[in-house]
């Protein structure tokens, strides 16, 4: 088989090893031409470096075509379809990335005096306004970093409400199904964390939810649609729970795609939502990072705001970045600067070339390519809950009983079929959880070409081929890696060999 | 909609293979009440000529730093960036890829954070770095947090020289840990004296170095009073560039670095996105929070990288994570690495070299214009100025004669009369001597 193929030098073709920059470095080589500096009297205060670092010299072509390499053993959305339920991977239009670039948004300095800034400032208006009115809510704080960092936000928001009341509470409902940070923020805030269980519907279950529900509440945490791809559909009646207990409903955004254009969260009685611009928005994951979370805010969560934030001024647009007037009841900073500008400019970029038409038709065709994997899959996959689903589709590995393939063996196998897998074992309410997501940007035909590749593998994996997924994936770069081994005996950085004399002699 | 690839007919055939007639048989979850049956109050769609139109014209009401000679630093510096770095975190590859959760097709992601992480923990003088955080600021207020767990104590000695941001997103972020921020005093002049507040109960003293007014120093004795006392030395970098020419806060003792990696490879994007960095010695290692990507073999035992340690985070951890931290910076963490390697050991040296001859030219420049007195005995690339009227009006009088010459310390600390007249000043390799001449004749004509 051509995959055993030996070669000399363990390149395979297009697929080439590459080592790490600190094995290719050569004195004398440099990436950079820079001008010799000016002959001045140094003013360093008497503690400049005295011994190198330790970095490697190259040249840059050797940098280019070493970034070039390693950036072809990833797979991007670019490539192929990445049906990362919950992650959102939507096309990225190159077009944000122009206006990024911008050199009157790039070559902006943070604190420069906001008259030379209000281009700036209007577009941080635009898009906040674009985004209150998808959510239908009052306000927004448009600075927290990124998803988990606005949910620092909302849950702080909802703390200093409570505090200026004087009803500090001790608190916050967590569905079982939410994502990790749910429970990690609440508790970071200083909250205890109380669970609320799902029923066989992969809803939050009412009662149990009423039933833990008490004036020491601060809040609900709730993720709508849910991480089951489910709508939850008693959420007013939740919101107005929670509200008549005196607790604010903090919801989870990060599913927020499935809903633009046809539901405004402010119609359901939310307090506060964060919104993965890097999801829903379609500012590039880049591997992990930067992404942006702003928190729609309800009126009566508005006044306690992260700072800074945008006003309109007499003289144009204005920005309060101290805790004293508009920005008195601020809980305060929670980054440097004014949130991810460059992550506003792209995110307005898809808005407004979506317009308000084509945010409802995105949304429903992500919802429609998510129930036509699940019409079309769930007579050979096994789907825990009965359809319509949202914006994806969740199947548990009941289908794989008996066969020796679990979730992630059937996961690698999609590999080699030229997909991304799915996102696995989450949400963990369902065993071996198999959670698609396929959304807007995927034409019929890419949909039709993996429900075969499904089909096909589920077929071999019933057939008793459990050693093919075993071993699988076999045509990526690299195999399966050895993830304990990792844990075990961290290598967390190069460190040079060590020279060895007695061995070479 | 030139994104959405379903016809009308894909999406009537597809209703039908679902069983329903219309979406919102799909969506009959949702409250009646609740369902939109309109378009929502928003213009329609656009094609790409209109929506760049629009967007370039906010982006040219402002006065850039590519058009003004601009000497603004305070944690957000304007480099030259080569023409390579962009190309190389645009390729689709790494633009759209996501966290690297599966490694087989995702060496690329992995091999480069391996590789930021050695480039942080060799600027830093460090033995560990993980895979960056979402910015300065924010690293700064994680590693108060992980001192309190490290040290199992409650309190943090804030420095009177580190940046207001990181000030107040550390007294937010790490107050909601239970640490207890001491601020010190705003420290204009560089010679505060923190070892005196360092008691039993201190996790962590904070000092930023260059400080936010552009002193350097040595961390040395700090960190020996620190140790003494059974507390932890943070050291904050803002300006990363100046590792390239100072001793690294590792050498100087520091036991966590937090530091702000957006002088490499990044603009200033009006502060953001940027890339945070933080490194510590390895004993703390099961403290840090963030991702971390360590090397490991795969079946066939070839080398290769997984994101490891992940049972301080919070998808494992839930309630009991060390942070709710999720996403890192990893494109401009690309970037950073991407420019590092460019310049390597002998380039960073240069450019270092480079950014403090403009400074210290600058400062000369400066020290010829009535009304202006300069504070600082050392500084790298950016020092602090005494007018001879506010701060902020200057800078604004400035501006109309198209200089962007600075940042006033009124801006960070309203309402302190005795540093209104102050001026934060910083100069780069980009900075050319008819720059530094346009703010000098400017300043002396406004002052």
């Amino acid at each position: 088989m051509a995959d055993q193929m030996d070669t000399i030098t363990g390149n395979r073709g297009l697929r080439i090893e590459e080592p790490l920059i600190f094995e290719q470095s050569c004195d004398g080589r440099l990436g950079v031409d820079l001008p010799e500096p000016a002959k001045v009297t140094n003013r360093l205060g008497g503690v400049e470096r005295k011994k190198p670092l330790g970095l490697p010299n190259l040249s840059e072509p050797q940098t280019v075509r070493h970034y070039t390499r390693i950036s072809q053993k990833n797979y991007g959305i670019d490539a192929g379809f990445y049906p990362l339920g919950s992650c959102t991977m939507k096309h990225n239009p190159r077009l944000n990335e122009k206006l990024a670039r911008l050199p009157g948004f790039a070559s902006l300095h943070p604190l420069q005096p906001v008259s030379t800034a209000q281009g700036a400032l209007e577009l941080i208006d635009q898009c906040a306004h674009w985004l209150k009115t998808i959510c239908g809510m009052p306000a927004i704080a448009m600075s927290p970093a990124a998803g988990a960092q606005g949910e620092f936000c909302g849950m702080m928001a909802i703390r200093a409400a409570l505090e200026d009341r004087g009803d500090a509470r001790k608190r916050v409902l967590v569905p079982e199904s939410a994502h990790g940070t749910n429970p990690a923020t609440a508790a970071a805030c200083g909250y205890a964390v109380d669970t609320i269980p799902a029923n066989e519907r992969g809803r939050v279950d009412l009662d149990a939810f009423l039933a833990k529900l008490d004036d020491d509440v601060a809040g609900i945490m709730l993720t709508n649609p849910n991480t089951c791809g489910l709508f939850e559909n008693d959420i007013i009646k939740i919101a107005d729970a929670i509200h008549d207990a005196g607790g604010f409903f903090y919801c989870d955004g990060a599913n927020l795609n499935a809903i633009m254009g046809r539901v405004r969260p402010g119609d359901l009685g939310v307090d506060c939502m964060h919104i993965n611009l890097h999801k829903t928005f379609s500012t590039p994951h880049g591997g992990g990072g930067p992404g942006a979370g702003p928190v729609v805010l309800s009126e009566a969560l508005a006044d306690y705001a992260p700072l800074p934030f945008v006003t309109h001024g007499e003289n144009g647009f204005d920005l309060v970045e101290h805790k004293q007037g508009e920005g008195e009841k601020s809980f305060g900073r929670l980054k440097g600067f004014h949130g991810q500008m460059g992550m506003f400019i792209r995110a307005l970029g898809f808005m407004m070339s979506h317009g308000g038409d084509g945010i409802r038709q995105a949304s429903s065709d992500a919802v429609l390519n998510a129930n036509y994997l699940l019409a079309e899959l769930k007579d050979t996959l096994s789907a825990p809950f009965d359809g319509p689903c949202m914006h994806e589709a969740l199947f548990d590995d009941n289908f794989l009983k008996g066969t020796d393939v679990s979730t992630l063996d059937f996961a690698k196998a999609m590999i080699d079929e030229g997909f991304h897998p799915m996102t696995m074992y989450f949400p963990l309410v369902v065993h071996g959880a198999m959670l698609m997501e396929p959304t807007e940007s995927e034409s019929k035909e890419t949909l039709d070409q993996y429900i075969m590749a499904l089909k096909g593998l589920s077929e071999r994996a019933k057939a008793g081929n459990a050693g093919y997924f075993h071993g699988a994936p076999r045509l990526t770069p690299r195999r399966r890696l050895d993830e304990t081994a990792a844990a075990r005996k961290p290598i967390l950085r190069w460190t040079p060999p060590v020279e060895d004399d007695v061995a070479s002699e | 909609m030139r994104y959405l690839p379903l016809t009308d007919a894909d999406r009537s055939q597809m209703l039908a293979a679902v069983g329903v007639k219309s979406m919102e048989d799909i969506y009959c979850d949702v409250p009646p009440v609740a369902l939109l049956k309109e378009t929502i109050d928003l213009p329609p769609h656009q094609g790409e000529m209109e929506v760049e139109s629009a967007i370039s014209a906010m982006a040219m009401k402002n006065l850039n730093a590519a058009e003004a000679p601009s000497f603004l630093g305070g944690g957000a510096y304007r480099h030259h960036v080569p023409a390579s770095v962009d190309a190389m975190i645009q390729r689709g590859e790494f633009l759209t890829a996501y966290t690297p959760y599966q490694p087989e097709v995702s060496q690329g992601t992995l091999q480069y954070l391996f590789e930021f992480q050695t480039q942080v923990a060799l600027l830093t003088g460090m033995e560990v770095a993980n895979a960056s955080m979402y910015d300065g600021a924010t690293s700064c207020a994680e590693a108060v947090a992980m001192a309190g767990r490290v040290t199992k104590r409650k309190k943090g000695i804030l420095s009177g020289g580190l940046h207001p941001h990181y000030r107040d997103t550390t007294k937010t972020i790490s107050g909601l840990h239970n640490m207890d921020v001491v601020l010190s005093a705003p420290n204009v002049s560089g010679d505060e004296d923190l070892m005196s507040q360092i008691d039993a109960e201190t996790a962590c003293v904070v000092v930023q170095n260059p400080d936010f007014f552009g002193h350097v120093r040595d961390l040395s004795p700090l960190a020996e009073a620190c140790h003494d006392a059974g507390a932890l030395l943070i050291a904050v970098v803002t300006e990363v560039i100046s590792l390239g020419a100072i001793t690294s806060p590792g050498d100087m003792g520091a036991d966590i670095v937090a530091g702000e990696g957006q002088s490499i490879g990044n603009a200033l994007n009006y502060g953001g996105p940027t890339v945070g960095l933080l490194a510590v010695q390895g004993k703390h290692l099961r403290q840090m929070p963030g991702r971390l990507c360590g090397e490991t073999v795969d079946t066939d035992g070839k080398r290769g990288f997984v994101l490891t340690l992940s049972t301080r985070e919070q998808h494992i951890r839930r309630e009991k994570a060390t942070s709710n931290i999720c996403t890192n910076a990893g494109l401009c963490a690309l970037a950073f690495t991407v420019h590092m390697t460019l310049l390597g050991e002998d380039g960073l040296t240069r450019l270092a070299a480079l950014n403090h001859a403009k400074a210290v030219t600058l400062a000369d420049k400066l020290t010829g214009v009535d009304g202006v007195e300069i504070i600082n005995e050392s500084f790298f690339n950016e020092f602090t100025v005494r007018l001879s009227k506010p701060a902020a009006d200057v800078i604004e009088d400035l501006a109309k004669k198209g200089v962007l010459g600075g940042i006033p310390v009124s801006r960070l600390y309203p309402d302190i009369p005795d540093m209104e007249n102050l001026l934060v000043v910083a100069a780069t390799e980009t900075n050319s001597d008819d720059d530094m001449d346009a703010l000098t004749t400017a300043l002396s004509e406004v002052l």
